[in-house]
C-alpha cells in the first residue's frame, strides 16, 4: 500500500524508498520531540523574558533572570538544598550499590533469596513508601529511633529537624539501592572468572583484585549511574513535596528543592515566566554537568572493546 | 592450601553475616508496615512501640479501603496504565524498528538526539508542556497522562532498538526479496520475535504509570478522577493521620507491582540490564 503510494509519487530508487519508510517509522517520535521537547524548550525560552501568567505575555527583558539571581532568596536556598542532597545521595547510593553487588556476586549460601530481598524495596514504589518512612522516622516512637535507643543513641528528630531532613531522605534511598545494585551485578556476572584466577596466580589479594579488575570493568556502568544519579538528584521533587506535608518545603525550608520551588512558582503563584526562567537555568545546569561528566569519564572509564561500536 | 581454604570459609561466613544483617534492615521496615496495618489505634500510639499487635486486625484492610473511594481511584489508575502500556509497547517498537532495521538519511544524527533526550530532566519541559495542555483544554482529563506515551519514549526506543539489532537481517532480506514491505515485516515477522522486550516495556510502563504521583497531582483536580497515588496523599492529608489504616492502604497499593514482579522477575531484570547498557 505504502509502496504503491511511493511509486505514484515517483520515489523509485531503493535509497529513496528506504528513507521514506524510515521517516514514517520514526514519525511518532518526531512528533513527540517537536511537541513535548523542542517546542516547549523554545516556548519556555521566549517566555522566560516575559511577565507571563498563561494569559498575557508582557516582555520585560532580563528581569526574571535578575530577580532569580539577585532577589529571590528561596532560589538560592532551593539550589543549595538540591546540591547538598545530590552530593550526599549520589556517592553514597553508588558506593553502597557497588559493595552490595560485589558481595552478592560471590557464591554464598542463600544467594538467590538475598538478591530478591535486596531488590525488594526498589519495587515497593509509590507514595506509600514515603508514608512508611514517615512512620519509621517518627522522632518519638518510630522504629528507627527506637532501635537507636536500644544501643543508647538518642535519635534525631529526622523529618522535623531541618538539619536531618536530607539524611532522612538518603536513608530511605539507601534502603532502596537494590535497583542500582542489580545493574552492577549484571555487569559483574559478565566478567570472566579467569581474570580473577590469573590475578590470584600472580599473587593478587582480594583488595587488589577489586581495584584492578572489578572497578575498571564496572566503571562504564558506574559512570552511567553517576550521570543519571546527578541528573536524577536535580529531579528530586516528590521527597520534598510529600515529606513537608503541604508542599512548602518545611521545616525551615530544608526540603525546598529546586523543582519544588519551580513548581510553587509555576502552579501556586502562577508566575509562569519566572518559572520558565528557572526551567532554563535547570536545563543549563544539567547540560554543563553532562558535558563535564563526559569529559571526566574519558580519564577513568575503561571501555571494553565493542562497547562503542556505533 | 588447607590454610587458604579455611580462610575462604571464614570469609564466606563473614560475608553471609553481613548480608543477613543487611537483609534484616531491609525487611524490618516492610514487616513494620504490615504490623502497623494490623494494629489498633491505641497500639499504634503506644510507647515504646510493640513489635506485634495483640490481635491481628485483618479487618483494618477492609475498613481502610472504604475510608476513601479507593476502588474508584484504582479503576482510574488502571485506565491510565492500560493506555500507557498500549502506547509505549506499540509505538516504541515501531519507532525502534525504524532506527534498527531501516537505512535512511539522517538516521545517525536523529538517533543521537534520541540518546540526548534521555538526559533532559522532565522538569525542564514541565511548565511549557503544562501550558500546551491547558491551552488544549486537556487539564483535568487523562489525556496529558496518556498521549505522551503514544509519542515515543527515548529510553524504551533505545532498549527495543538494541533488541532488534540482535535479530539477523537475513530473515528480513528474504522477506523483502519476496516483495514484503517494512510494515508487514514489522507487524508479522518481527512482532513475535521481540515479544520479550515488549513484555519488559509493558512491565516498566505499568510500574511507572501505576506509581506516578507528580503527573496526576499536576493535571487532575476533580476528585472523581484521582489515581491511587493521589488518593493516598489526600487520604493522609485529611486531619489526624490514622497510621494503621494508612499503612494498610499503602500496602494494598503496592501489591499489583509486587505480584507482577514475582510472576515476571526475568523481564524486570532484563529491562534493568539493557538500561545499564546505555553509554
Amino acid at each position: 500500500m505504502f509502496g504503491k503510494l511511493l511509486t505514484k509519487f515517483g520515489v523509485k530508487s531503493r535509497k529513496g524508498r528506504e528513507t521514506a519508510y524510515g521517516y514514517v517509522f520514526i514519525l511518532p517520535w518526531l512528533i513527540g520531540i517537536v511537541c513535548f521537547v523542542l517546542g516547549p524548550l523554545v516556548f519556555s525560552f521566549i517566555t522566560s523574558f516575559a511577565d507571563y501568567n498563561m494569559l498575557k505575555v508582557n516582555f520585560i527583558g532580563l528581569s526574571n533572570y535578575k530577580k532569580m539571581f539577585f532577589q529571590d532568596q528561596l532560589f538560592w536556598k532551593s539550589l543549595g538544598n538540591t546540591l547538598v542532597y545530590s552530593l550526599l545521595n549520589v556517592p553514597l547510593v553508588t558506593v553502597g550499590g557497588v559493595i552490595v553487588a560485589v558481595i552478592l556476586n560471590k557464591s554464598i549460601w542463600g544467594l538467590r533469596t538475598f538478591r530478591t530481598i535486596y531488590y525488594l524495596p526498589s519495587i515497593m514504589v509509590g507514595v506509600g513508601t514515603y508514608f512508611l518512612w514517615m512512620l519509621l522516622l517518627d522522632p518519638a516512637n518510630g522504629l528507627v529511633n527506637t532501635l537507636l535507643g536500644l544501643i543508647g543513641i538518642k535519635g534525631p528528630a529526622w523529618l522535623t529537624d531541618p538539619n536531618w531532613t536530607k539524611p532522612a531522605i538518603i536513608l530511605m534511598h539507601l534502603w532502596g539501592l537494590g535497583g542500582q545494585m542489580l545493574l552492577y551485578l549484571a555487569r559483574l556476572q559478565s566478567i570472566p572468572q579467569d581474570y580473577y584466577e590469573a590475578a590470584s596466580l600472580d599473587g593478587a589479594g582480594m583488595f587488589k583484585k577489586f581495584t584492578t579488575i572489578t572497578v575498571p570493568l564496572l566503571s562504564p556502568i558506574i559512570f552511567y549511574n553517576l550521570t543519571i544519579g546527578i541528573i536524577g538528584a536535580f529531579q528530586v521533587f516528590q521527597e520534598g513535596y510529600i515529606f513537608s506535608g503541604d508542599g512548602t518545603g518545611k521545616p525551615a525550608g530544608s526540603l525546598l528543592f529546586y523543582n519544588l520551588h519551580l513548581w510553587n512558582q509555576a502552579f501556586k503563584n502562577f508566575k509562569t515566566g519566572y518559572a520558565n526562567a528557572m526551567c532554563w537555568f535547570l536545563f543549563a545546569i544539567v547540560m554543563i554537568l553532562t558535558v563535564c561528566n563526559q569529559k571526566i569519564s574519558k580519564k577513568w572509564v575503561y571501555y571494553e572493546e565493542g562497547d562503542n561500536d556505533d | 592450601m588447607m590454610i587458604k581454604q579455611r580462610k575462604n570459609k571464614i570469609a564466606d561466613i563473614v560475608l553471609f553475616v553481613i548480608l543477613a544483617v543487611g537483609a534484616v534492615f531491609i525487611l524490618f521496615p516492610i514487616a513494620w508496615m504490615l504490623s502497623t496495618a494490623l494494629k489498633s489505634a491505641p497500639e499504634v500510639a503506644m510507647y515504646p512501640p510493640k513489635l506485634l499487635p495483640e490481635k491481628l486486625l485483618l479487618e483494618n484492610f477492609a475498613i481502610a479501603w472504604s475510608k476513601a473511594p479507593f476502588t474508584r481511584y484504582t479503576t482510574n489508575t488502571l485506565i491510565i496504565v492500560f493506555f500507557t502500556i498500549i502506547g509505549n509497547v506499540f509505538v516504541n517498537s515501531f519507532v525502534a524498528y525504524g532506527f534498527a532495521k531501516i537505512d535512511f538519511a539522517g538516521k545517525k544524527l536523529l538517533f543521537k538526539i534520541v540518546l540526548a533526550t534521555m538526559m533532559i530532566p522532565g522538569f525542564v519541559t514541565l511548565v511549557p508542556t503544562y501550558v500546551i495542555f491547558s491551552k488544549l483544554r486537556w487539564v483535568n482529563t487523562y489525556l496529558p497522562l496518556i498521549v505522551p506515551a503514544f509519542c515515543g519514549n527515548a529510553f524504551h526506543i533505545f532498549m527495543m532498538r538494541q533488541f532488534y539489532r540482535t535479530i539477523p537481517n537475513e530473515l528480513m532480506e528474504a522477506a523483502r526479496v519476496d516483495g514484503a514491505g517494512h510494515f508487514y515485516i514489522w507487524g508479522k515477522l518481527m512482532m513475535p520475535l521481540v515479544k520479550p522486550v515488549m513484555a519488559t516495556v509493558a512491565l516498566i510502563s505499568f510500574k511507572g504509570a501505576w506509581s506516578d504521583f507528580q503527573g496526576p497531582l499536576l493535571y487532575l483536580s476533580d476528585k472523581n478522577k484521582y489515581t491511587i497515588q493521589l488518593g493516598l496523599q489526600v487520604f493522609k492529608g485529611q486531619g489526624y493521620t490514622e497510621w494503621n489504616y494508612l499503612m494498610a492502604v499503602s500496602f494494598l497499593s503496592m501489591i499489583p507491582i509486587l505480584v507482577l514482579f514475582f510472576c515476571f522477575q526475568n523481564y524486570f531484570i532484563e529491562g534493568m540490564n539493557v538500561g545499564g547498557a546505555v553509554k
